[in-house]
């Protein structure tokens, strides 16, 4: 096989697939270790209740129980609660209001599946019948569910120390410039929208197996995490006290995570502390109707917006207010995704020169809500593009043009918006020409009047957006209230006999990591890509890292791949120079071969592997042996990939019901290492923005009982409901990373949503209508077309 | 699940037998709903009985009827020629049930004893006038259907095969619940020499049902038109997070009328 051809750019099958499609692969529930308990947790099926006692006697009496814990067993430990990994502050400088976050509940529950009890015995069925002895005596409190409802005067408080159950009331931009420009406006446009709730629905449920061995004092807990490290920094150093020395934790295959795998959960907690108690590996596995209130949820803002406009259209101001619920409790990275991960964007691709966005965070009674695919900007884009063609419908404006008429210009990069972010690059007008002709956006009428003839309704959107992922410098996120770095950390270790070992701090759950760093490394050290494997999810292999999410694997980890290769291949240019008695300025490494500049004299990198192994001849009084680099890379600004999502629809008007008929992506990720896995990826994210467009929401009733609780009545989107979705890229670099790469990973989930949204208006444009929020649903669209025929047949 | 004896007779007096001296003994079939259940520990029976080696499969066809024993399985309908021919749609029917896996289990006695409001099969079985056989006896479709997961069948009682008298015409439409694909609403037409009859599943509180003015009107006239004017009363009608009761109401006369011109 041909090195180079194996190298970038090269669509290379997925090494990993093999174990996956074949069964074979490694998840946390089928590793079982010696002398194995089993944990149960029972948990509140109440929104919101007093504990007024727990019997736990006949639980514990039962055949195969070991232990009942309930929090006085923990806080008898010293046991910490469940740690926020982002601060934020309050417009008056106030710090958010952060409530505890008990690994087991203590002394009230705040949502229909807090963790009350866990229960544990050496089979999961004893532990199961054992959890149906337990004596609970609650006393219900009301709840509060919805955005509307938690923020209503005298609403019933989640949280005491937390008055109208705000956890922080933010802004961001300049609100005397924005006000000003609304005063002299030729055009105010305004919009209220909602972001539905999502269930992430990770095909893995979660699962953590805790371990101790009482001889070293070491635990280990083994978990399904997209960071491992970031749990072993959370869990060790906030909830249990275990120093990193003394904590190993693997993330070994991954079923998906999308966000949802990030956060540090009490399960993890409770089954590596049980383990120390009890000398005993201890396993919890969810099940599906547990990863329904226990997985952390999505999205869930309601906004207002408003923009103001000259005469001619240009954009002179935006303001925005937005309600975010997050949940009972502060998940790791919840305050930093209607904020930081959000408000930031709302320049979108456009060049608004003042904007001024103001967030109200609330608690609310329903499962901890932080970051799913796109985690905020997924919000901000479906609100500025939602707000775009409401623009449009209501000044007359042709929606295309008038995103041409305030598109930040090729040429005006790098460009500040003025919400704190630096785009580096991106072609705007160039994503949207591409999309525009791949969509046959010009063919539109005629597609619709052949709709139309067999009584369909049909309808097509636009949807031109940028996105802010690769995260993130570190000085900049500590400035803006995060409580970690954000850098990411390669070691690459030549073997004698030049096949490599890359151990990276990012973690694969199905992004084809072990494929894409294999071609790159390959490529850049001029290797066979067999002879290069990637090495990830274990905190006693890899020497730090900070996982994977928000699209940063290749941006933030491959750079620091490249930066290891570079000390790497300079190491190997001076045992070279040594070998072939040159300078080592003079040393060139081009394909694989340490050649002297001009000549043909020259040494394969398994020669110089081997020499730095076997160093007889060497300049040993100058260099180590050895052939193994770290490099630790803080990315010198967010990488900013952008595009333009089409969609196409046709409404049955008798039954509402939505297909979409064409799908469409244009999108700029950079540099391209693998064409089939950024298919794939963007093709998932369109799957999963479709999902939340048309299909999907998480539905509380007023009393906090999740009713949309299981695949019975939370839509899912299948392989039907969704289009062939066809995938382009336009390519602009990114300026400050070493490969020009921006990320791949959520633009699909980012830019089809308003895209179906407007698609669905478009088609119901006869209807009246201005605005439909998500899920538009059959029921939702039925509901709109019956009630103007009604009011048609009135008039 | 809680633990259970679990029993694979080969004769149907000892299953029914098992069945008839334990209250709390459940029989099993394709396990498709029964299954979930019992994993959820939502029932605790103390006996299974497994009836997959009663010899209850199969399907008989004759010029007027159509008879398919209680352990067929979902996809066995579908793809069989012959109901294919006699009555094309109940093959239908059969192919539109769950995913490729629930209908390689499922079967058409499993889904009748366990008569689930949103199930395919009763409105087949309804409109058709089928005849369902137990262990003892006949059973008229217009008797054996008593509500939402209720039935004719007694304590015991295995429902061993299935008989469709072969109409003129027969179509069968589906909504299906965008999650759960089982039926919001579920509209069976069939068209016999004596009168059409028409019934609806998915959509009432009730469980399947038939429709008595589209009944009237369709045997006057087998046409879409013939109903479109006839609007159907809410107020019997599912109101979930999928549908309203109106919504349900209207669709149940989108999907007889498409149903009428597919037939
Ligand atoms: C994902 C999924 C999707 C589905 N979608 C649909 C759908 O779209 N439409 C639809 O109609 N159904 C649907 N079903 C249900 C499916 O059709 C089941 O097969 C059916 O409900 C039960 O049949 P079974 O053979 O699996 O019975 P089981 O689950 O084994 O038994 C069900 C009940 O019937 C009793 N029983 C079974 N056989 C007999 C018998 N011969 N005599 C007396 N009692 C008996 C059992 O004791 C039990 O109480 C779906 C199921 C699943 C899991």
């Amino acid at each position: 096989m041909n090195a180079i051809f194996e190298g970038i750019g090269a669509s290379v099958r997925r090494k990993e697939d093999l174990r996956f499609i074949s069964g074979r692969g490694h998840y946390t529930d089928d590793m079982n270790r010696t002398g194995q308990l089993h944990c149960i947790l029972k948990r509140s099926d109440r929104p919101h209740a007093i504990i007024r006692s727990i019997d736990t006697s006949a639980a514990k009496a039962a055949p195969g129980v070991v232990a009942v814990f309930t929090h006085a067993d923990l806080d008898a430990d010293g046991v910490g609660g469940v740690p926020c990994g982002w601060q934020i502050h309050s417009k008056d400088g106030s710090p958010m209001v952060e409530p505890a976050h008990p690994v087991l509940a203590t002394g009230r529950v705040r949502h229909v599946g807090d963790p009350i009890v866990a229960v544990i015995a050496e089979t999961r069925q004893q532990a199961k019948d054992a959890a149906e002895l337990l004596v609970i005596d609650f006393e219900d409190l009301p709840a509060v569910a919805h955005i509307a409802d938690a923020i209503a005067p005298g609403a019933p408080l989640v949280h005491d120390a937390a008055p109208g159950n705000t956890c922080f009331d933010w802004h961001i931009g300049d609100k005397a410039m924005v006000d000003a420009a609304f005063e002299r406006a030729a055009h105010r446009v305004k919009l209220d929208l909602t972001n539905n709730r999502l269930v992430p629905n990770a095909m893995e449920p979660r699962c953590a197996i805790g371990d101790y061995d009482p001889m070293s004092g070491d635990f280990t807990l083994i978990t399904t995490s997209q960071n491992p490290h970031v749990i072993r920094l959370l869990m060790g150093a906030f909830v249990l006290h275990i120093p990193e020395h003394r904590l190993r934790v693997v993330a070994p295959d991954v079923g998906g995570g999308f966000g949802s795998k990030i956060y540090h959960y009490a399960e993890e907690a409770i089954v590596t502390w049980a383990a120390g108690k009890l000398h005993r590996p201890v396993k919890w596995t969810s099940d599906r109707t547990e990863a329904f209130m226990s997985d952390a949820h999505g999205r869930d803002h309601a906004s207002t917006a408003e923009m103001a406009l000259d005469a001619e259209g240009n954009f002179l101001a935006l303001r925005v207010s937005t309600v975010a619920n997050l949940g009972a409790y502060l998940s790791t990275f919840a305050p930093a995704v209607p904020t930081y991960l959000s408000a930031t964007l709302l320049a979108g691709v456009y060049r608004t020169p003042a904007i001024y966005a103001e967030v109200r965070a609330i608690f609310t009674n329903t499962v901890p809500i932080d970051a799913y695919r796109g985690a905020g900007r997924p919000e901000s884009t479906f609100l500025l593009e939602r707000l775009l063609d409401t623009i449009a419908h209501d000044t007359g404006i042709d929606r295309i043009e008038l995103r041409r008429r305030n598109f930040i210009p090729a040429d005006a990069f790098p460009y500040q918006t003025p919400v704190a972010l630096q785009y580096d690059s991106g072609d705007y007008q160039s994503t949207l020409n591409a999309a525009l002709k791949a969509a046959d956006w010009d063919g539109f009428p005629a597609r619709k009047a052949e709709a139309n003839s067999r009584g369909k309704l049909r309808g097509i959107g636009v949807s031109t957006y940028v996105e802010a992922c690769g995260i993130a410098p570190s000085k900049l996120v500590g400035a803006l209230g995060a409580r970690a770095a954000l850098y990411e950390v390669a070691q690459i270790r030549v073997h004698p006999t030049g096949s490599v070992s890359v151990f990276t701090g990012t973690h694969s759950h199905g992004q084809g990591h072990e494929t894409t760093f294999a071609q790159l490394v390959a490529s850049q050290l001029g290797i066979p890509y067999e002879n290069v494997d990637i090495v990830h999810g274990d905190t006693n292999k890899i020497p730090f890292g900070m996982g994977t999410y928000g699209s940063r694997s290749l941006a933030v980890g491959g750079s620091a791949m490249v930066k290891a290769m570079d000390k790497i291949i300079l190491k190997g240019r001076k045992i070279a120079a040594h070998l072939l008695e040159a300078a080592v300025e003079d040393v060139v490494f081009e394909n694989g071969q340490f050649t002297v500049a001009g000549t043909d004299r020259s040494k394969s990198f398994g020669e110089i592997a081997l020499t730095a192994y076997v160093p007889h001849n060497y300049p040993i009084e100058e260099l180590e042996p050895g052939l193994e680099e770290t490099a630790f890379y803080d990315p010198a600004n967010f990488t900013f990939p952008g595009g333009c999502h089409i969609c196409e629809v046709e409404i049955d008007p008798e039954t509402g019901v939505t297909t979409v008929v064409n799908f469409t992506a244009v999108d700029d990720v950079g540099r391209v290492i693998n064409p089939m896995i950024v298919e794939g990826q963007i093709q998932g994210g369109v799957a999963q923005g479709i999902g939340q467009a048309l299909l999907e929401n998480a539905v509380y009733d007023q009393q906090g009982q999740l009713v949309s609780a299981s695949f019975m009545d939370y839509t899912m989107p299948r392989a039907d409901d969704l289009p062939n979705i066809s995938v382009g890229t336009e390519t602009t670099l990114c300026t400050h990373n070493p490969l020009g790469v921006k990320g791949c990973g959520e633009v699909g989930a980012i830019g089809s949503p308003p895209s179906v949204i407007n698609a669905v208006v478009d088609a119901l444009s006869d209807y009246g209508v201005r605005h439909l929020d998500m899920p538009a649903t059959a029921h939702k669209i039925w509901s709109i077309i019956n009630a103007s025929g009604m009011k048609m047949a009135a008039e | 699940m809680y633990d259970f004896t679990y029993e694979k007779p080969t004769a149907i007096a000892a299953a029914t037998a098992t069945l008839a001296a334990d209250m709390e003994a459940k029989a099993l079939a394709g396990g498709q709903t029964f299954i979930p259940v019992l994993k959820q520990r939502l029932n605790k029976p103390t006996v299974v009985v497994d009836l997959s080696k009663l010899g209850l499969t199969g399907i008989t066809v004759t010029p007027s009827t159509v008879t398919i024993g209680a352990m067929t399985t979902h996809a066995t309908v579908a793809n069989s020629a012959e109901v294919q021919k006699a009555i094309p749609a109940l093959a239908h029917l059969a192919s539109m049930i769950g995913d490729r896996q629930v209908r390689a289990r499922g079967t058409i006695g499993g889904s009748l004893a366990n008569n689930d409001p949103s199930a395919c099969y009763p409105s087949a079985v309804l409109a058709l006038g089928a005849t369902i056989t137990t262990d003892r006896r006949t059973i008229a479709a217009d008797d054996y259907f008593q509500g939402m997961f209720t039935t004719a069948l007694e304590q015991g009682e295995i429902i061993t095969s299935v008989t469709f008298p072969v109409p003129e015409k027969a179509a069968y439409q589906k909504f299906r619940n965008p999650a759960s694909r089982y039926a919001m609403v579920g509209v069976f037409v069939a068209k016999f020499a004596a009168g059409v009859r028409v019934a609806i599943t998915g959509a009432a509180q009730g469980g399947v049902f038939r429709h008595a003015a589209f009944e009237a009107a369709l045997s006057a006239n087998f046409s879409p038109d013939a109903i479109a004017g006839i609007a159907t009363p809410a107020d019997d009608l599912n109101s979930d997070i999928h549908a309203s009761a109106e919504y349900r109401a209207h669709l149940i006369g989108v999907m007889s009328k498409r149903a009428v011109a597919a037939a």
